[in-house]
C-alpha cells in the first residue's frame, strides 16, 4: 500500500491489548449492590426510630458525596463520587450512629471518614482503615456521651424526634442483657441506627453473597468465633437459660451483624485470599470476645475490625497464592 | 473406552466460569470465494522467516513450496493458490514487524501442483518429515512447527498423548466443526501418532459445553484413545491447564509439557496432518470462525460463519464475503477487528493484512464495544486473584509494575503469566492487568 492509499484511509480501527472483551460487573455496579444491600436495614432505621433517622442517613450520605467531591477538587484528582462510594460511607456511618445524635456531629463524622480516612490515603482503595469504621471511634472518643445516648425504639415513623434531651434513654441489650431474642432479631430494641434490626442486616448479607459482591467466609467466622466463644465461656451457668441464650443474644445484639456482613468485608481493607479472609474474621470474632468480656467499651466490634484492618498488608503478604508449580526456593532456582 | 470426566482444582475455583456465546457452532463450512489476490506471509511460525523459493513473474500452483528456512523452528511454506507470483511484498504484523510476503495474483482455478502425492509413513522419522513437508504448526495460536514437538527425545519418556479440543476462546468453533466434520480422520490420526511414536496413552480434551463432539469422538475411538470431557471453563485450553486437568501433573515454572512426559497437539493439527498423509495435500486452506454476533447486538455487522479460507487472504475480502460494509475509506460500521478470538486475539490497524496458519478467527466489534474501558482506582475486590489460572497475584503485581519494581514482579512471578486475560476481565476498574503483565515480562528479559 502506497502513501496516497494510506491517506486516503480515514475510519481508523481501534487497537487495543487482550482481552477484548470485559465483565459487565463495574465498580459503581458494586457499590451500588451495597446501597442495596444496605437499605432493608435503613427502612427498619427509620420504622423503629422515627423519620429523624432519615434525616441522620440523609446528612450523612449528602455530606460524604459534597466533601468527596471538594476534597478531590481541592486535591486535583478526577471526580470519583459516580462510583457511589463515598454514598456507601455515609450510608454506612449513619446506620453506627444513635438516633438522638445532633447532626452536626454526624455531618462531621461523615467528612472526616471521607477527608481522613479515605482521600488522604490515596482515595477508594488505597485506605487502610474502613472510613465508617473509624469515623464511628472518632465520633465515639470525642463525644462518648452523645455517640451511647441511645434510646428504645418507638415504632411511629411520624413520632416527635427524640430530642437529645428529653429522650427516653436507656442502656443498649449488650449493657442490659435482658432483650428477648425475638425481638434482638427484628430490631425490637434500643441501639444504633441499623444495627439493631439483625434481620434486614442478614437480609442484606445474602444479597450481596448472590451477586458475589462479597464472599460469606468473613461474615460466618466472625459470627461463628464470637459465638463458640461465648458458648465456651460459660456465661450462661447459674442463670435460668439454655445453653444457648447467651451465644445467639451476642451475636444479635450490638453492632456484630453490621460489622461482620458490612464492615468487615470491605475490600480495600480486608485480605485478598480465601484464607487471609479467614484469620482476618477469626481475629475480628476474639478481639470482638475479648472486648465485650473484658475491656470498658460495651461493644468491641468497631475497635476490633480496625486493629484487623491495620494487620491486613501483613495477613496478605502472609497467605499470598503462589504460583502453581512455580519455583520460589532459592537454591532450585539458582541450579536451574 | 469410556468417556472421562475430569475436574481440576483450578478449573473448580479459578478461570472464568461464564458461558460464552458460540454462535457459529452450527455453521457448516463453507469455501471463500477464491481471492484476486493472496500474500502469503513468509513468517507464520514462531522460528525465523523463511527464503522466498520463487521470484516475481513465476507460476505457482496449489500446493507448491514457495518458501523454506533451515533454522529448526519454522516449516516451509506453501502457495494456495495457482497463480502468478507478483512480487515479494511485506505488511506489518500487529506488533508493527514487517514481515515478507510473496503476493500471488490468482488464475481463478485451483489447479494443483504436479508434485502432490501422497507419501507413505510407516515409522517416527517418516511422520517427523511428514509434518515438516506438510508445513505444519500448532493451529491453535501458538504457531510451534509440529515436526520439532514430534521430534522429541528418548530421556524425556514421554508417555501421555493429550489432543486439545478444549476450545475455551468464547465464539470460536473452528476445532468443534473440524470435530464433526472430520471425526473419522481425526480418530486415525490419533491412532497414528500415539502408535509411529510409541507413546501408551492418547487423550483427546473436549470441554462439557460440546457433547455432540465428545460422543461422536467417543464412538470414533474404538477403545484406542479416552474421551475426556473438560469443565467449560476458560481457559481450559491453555496448555498448562489443559494437561494439570486432563494428566493431573503441573509443568514446573519455565518447563515445557515434554519435560512432565505430556505431548500436546491441536486436534485441527492432527487432522491437517492425517490429511497431509493421506492425500499429500500440504497446509494450504484453513477454516476461520468470523464472528462478531455476541458482540454487537442488536445489531449484526457481519455475517457470521465458518470459512474455508486459503492461507494469505486478505482480512478485507474476507469480511467483505460476510456482509460487511467496506467502501475505499475503511470499514463503514466495524470500529474493531480482532484476529483470534476476543480474550487473546489481536487487534489489527490494517484490513489488508493476510491471514497465516495459526488464524482461527476473525472477531468484529461495532462502535460500542470498540471504546476503550475506562480504568478507574483498583478497589482491591481480589477477583483478579480468584481468577487467575496459574494462581498468581495479580493486584500485587499490578502495583509491582508500576513501581518497575523489578525484584517483586521476579519474585511474584510475572514470568508465568500466561496472558489469558482472566484479570483484565474480571477486574470491575477496567484496569489493563494482562497487558501490564505483557510488559512487565519484557521488562524483566531486558534487563
Amino acid at each position: 500500500m502506497n502513501m496516497a492509499e494510506t491517506k486516503r484511509i480515514q475510519r481508523k480501527l481501534t487497537i487495543s491489548h487482550s482481552p477484548h472483551i470485559h465483565s459487565l460487573n463495574r465498580t459503581p455496579r458494586v457499590m451500588r449492590d451495597v446501597l442495596i444491600a444496605l437499605s432493608p436495614a435503613a427502612i427498619m432505621s427509620v420504622y423503629y426510630f422515627g423519620y429523624r433517622a432519615a434525616l441522620i442517613i440523609a446528612v450523612c450520605v449528602t455530606i460524604s458525596i459534597v466533601t468527596e467531591f471538594f476534597t478531590r477538587k481541592v486535591l486535583r484528582r478526577s471526580s470519583t463520587i459516580s462510583d457511589l462510594s463515598a454514598a456507601v460511607t455515609g450510608l454506612l456511618l449513619a446506620l453506627t450512629l444513635p438516633v438522638t445524635i445532633p447532626l452536626w456531629m454526624a455531618a462531621l463524622g461523615s467528612a472526616a471518614a471521607i477527608i481522613v480516612v479515605k482521600e488522604l490515603f490515596g482515595g477508594l482503595g488505597q485506605n487502610f482503615a474502613n472510613p465508617a469504621i473509624t469515623a464511628r471511634i472518632i465520633l465515639t472518643v470525642s463525644f462518648s456521651s452523645h455517640m451511647t445516648n441511645w434510646t428504645e425504639p418507638v415504632r411511629n415513623v411520624l413520632s416527635a424526634p427524640a430530642q437529645a434531651a428529653d429522650a427516653v434513654a436507656t442502656a443498649t441489650p449488650l449493657v442490659s442483657g435482658n432483650a428477648r431474642l425475638l425481638d434482638l432479631f427484628l430490631g425490637n430494641t434500643a441501639g444504633c441506627l441499623g444495627e439493631t434490626c439483625a434481620a434486614a442486616l442478614i437480609a442484606g448479607g445474602i444479597y450481596l453473597v448472590i451477586r458475589r459482591v462479597i464472599k460469606p467466609i468473613i461474615p460466618l467466622t466472625y459470627i461463628g468465633v464470637v459465638g463458640i466463644l461465648y458458648l465456651l465461656s460459660g456465661q450462661w451457668s447459674g442463670y435460668d437459660v439454655p445453653f444457648y441464650y447467651v451465644p445467639v443474644y451476642q451475636i444479635l445484639a450490638g453492632g456484630l451483624m453490621i460489622g461482620a456482613i458490612f464492615m468487615a468485608t470491605d475490600y480495600s481493607t480486608s485480605p485478598l485470599t480465601r484464607t487471609g479472609k479467614f484469620i482476618f474474621a477469626l481475629g475480628c470474632g476474639i478481639l470482638t470476645f475479648l472486648i465485650r468480656m473484658f475491656a470498658n467499651y460495651p461493644d468491641g466490634v468497631s475497635f476490633s475490625i480496625l486493629i484487623m484492618n491495620i494487620l491486613t498488608p501483613s495477613i496478605d503478604r502472609l497467605t499470598a497464592h503462589k504460583a502453581f508449580a512455580g519455583i520460589y526456593n532459592k537454591k532450585e532456582r539458582a541450579l536451574k | 473406552m469410556a468417556i472421562i470426566k475430569m475436574r481440576s482444582k483450578w478449573s473448580l475455583q479459578r478461570g472464568i466460569h461464564r458461558k460464552f456465546g458460540k454462535y457459529t457452532k452450527n455453521s457448516i463450512c463453507a469455501p471463500l470465494d477464491l481471492p484476486a489476490l493472496v500474500k502469503i506471509s513468509l513468517l507464520q511460525h514462531i522460528g525465523a522467516e523463511c527464503t522466498p523459493l520463487v521470484e516475481k513473474g513465476d507460476i505457482v500452483y496449489v500446493g507448491q513450496k514457495i518458501g523454506e528456512c533451515t533454522d529448526g523452528l519454522s516449516a516451509p511454506v506453501h502457495s494456495s493458490v495457482a497463480g502468478i507470483v507478483n512480487g515479494i511484498g511485506s505488511y506489518n504484523d500487529a506488533q508493527g514487524t514487517a514481515i515478507r510476503t510473496v503476493n500471488i495474483v490468482s488464475f481463478g482455478e485451483q489447479s494443483r501442483s504436479p508434485d502432490i502425492k501422497p507419501p507413505t509413513v510407516t515409522n517416527r522419522a517418516e511422520l517427523i518429515q511428514a509434518a515438516y513437508d506438510c508445513g505444519l504448526v500448532g493451529l491453535g495460536g501458538a504457531g510451534f512447527p509440529t515436526h520439532r514437538k514430534l521430534d522429541f527425545k528418548p530421556e524425556h519418556n514421554i508417555d501421555t498423548l493429550i489432543i486439545n479440543a478444549a476450545e475455551c476462546e468464547p465464539y470460536i468453533t473452528t476445532d468443534y466443526r473440524e470435530m464433526l466434520e472430520y471425526s473419522d480422520d481425526i480418530a486415525k490420526g490419533i491412532v497414528l501418532i500415539k502408535e509411529l511414536l510409541g507413546i501408551q496413552r492418547a487423550y483427546i480434551g473436549i470441554e462439557d459445553n460440546k457433547p455432540a463432539a465428545i460422543k461422536l469422538l467417543d464412538r470414533k475411538s474404538e477403545g484406542k484413545f479416552d474421551v475426556i470431557s473438560l469443565p467449560a471453563v476458560y481457559p481450559q485450553g491453555a496448555e498448562k491447564m489443559l494437561i494439570f486437568t486432563a494428566a493431573e501433573r503441573l509443568i514446573p515454572e519455565d518447563k515445557l509439557p515434554l519435560d512432565v512426559g505430556v505431548l500436546v497437539l491441536n486436534v485441527t493439527t492432527v487432522s491437517v496432518l492425517y490429511k497431509y498423509i493421506q492425500t499429500g495435500m500440504p497446509l494450504t486452506h484453513r477454516r476461520i470462525t468470523i464472528d462478531g454476533k455476541g458482540i454487537t447486538r442488536p445489531k449484526n455487522l457481519i455475517v457470521t460463519k465458518n470459512l474455508i479460507v486459503p492461507i494469505g487472504t486478505p482480512i478485507i475480502d474476507i469480511l467483505k464475503a460476510c456482509g460487511a460494509e467496506i467502501d475505499d475509506r475503511g470499514p463503514l460500521n466495524i470500529k474493531k477487528v480482532v484476529v483470534g478470538g476476543p480474550m487473546m486475539g489481536t487487534s489489527i490497524f490494517d484490513l489488508s493484512t493476510p491471514t497465516v496458519k495459526t488464524t482461527s478467527a476473525i472477531t468484529c466489534f461495532g462502535k460500542k464495544k470498540a471504546v476503550f474501558v475506562d480504568t478507574t482506582a483498583c478497589i482491591r475486590c481480589g477477583k483478579c486473584v480468584r481468577a487467575c489460572p496459574i494462581n498468581l497475584m495479580p493486584i500485587t503485581l499490578e502495583r509491582a509494575y508500576d513501581a518497575k519494581n523489578l525484584e517483586d514482579l521476579e519474585k511474584w512471578k510475572v514470568n508465568m503469566c500466561i496472558n489469558c486475560g482472566c484479570c483484565s476481565f474480571m477486574c470491575p476498574a477496567g484496569r489493563n492487568l494482562a497487558a501490564k503483565f505483557q510488559l512487565a515480562k519484557k521488562l524483566l528479559k531486558g534487563r
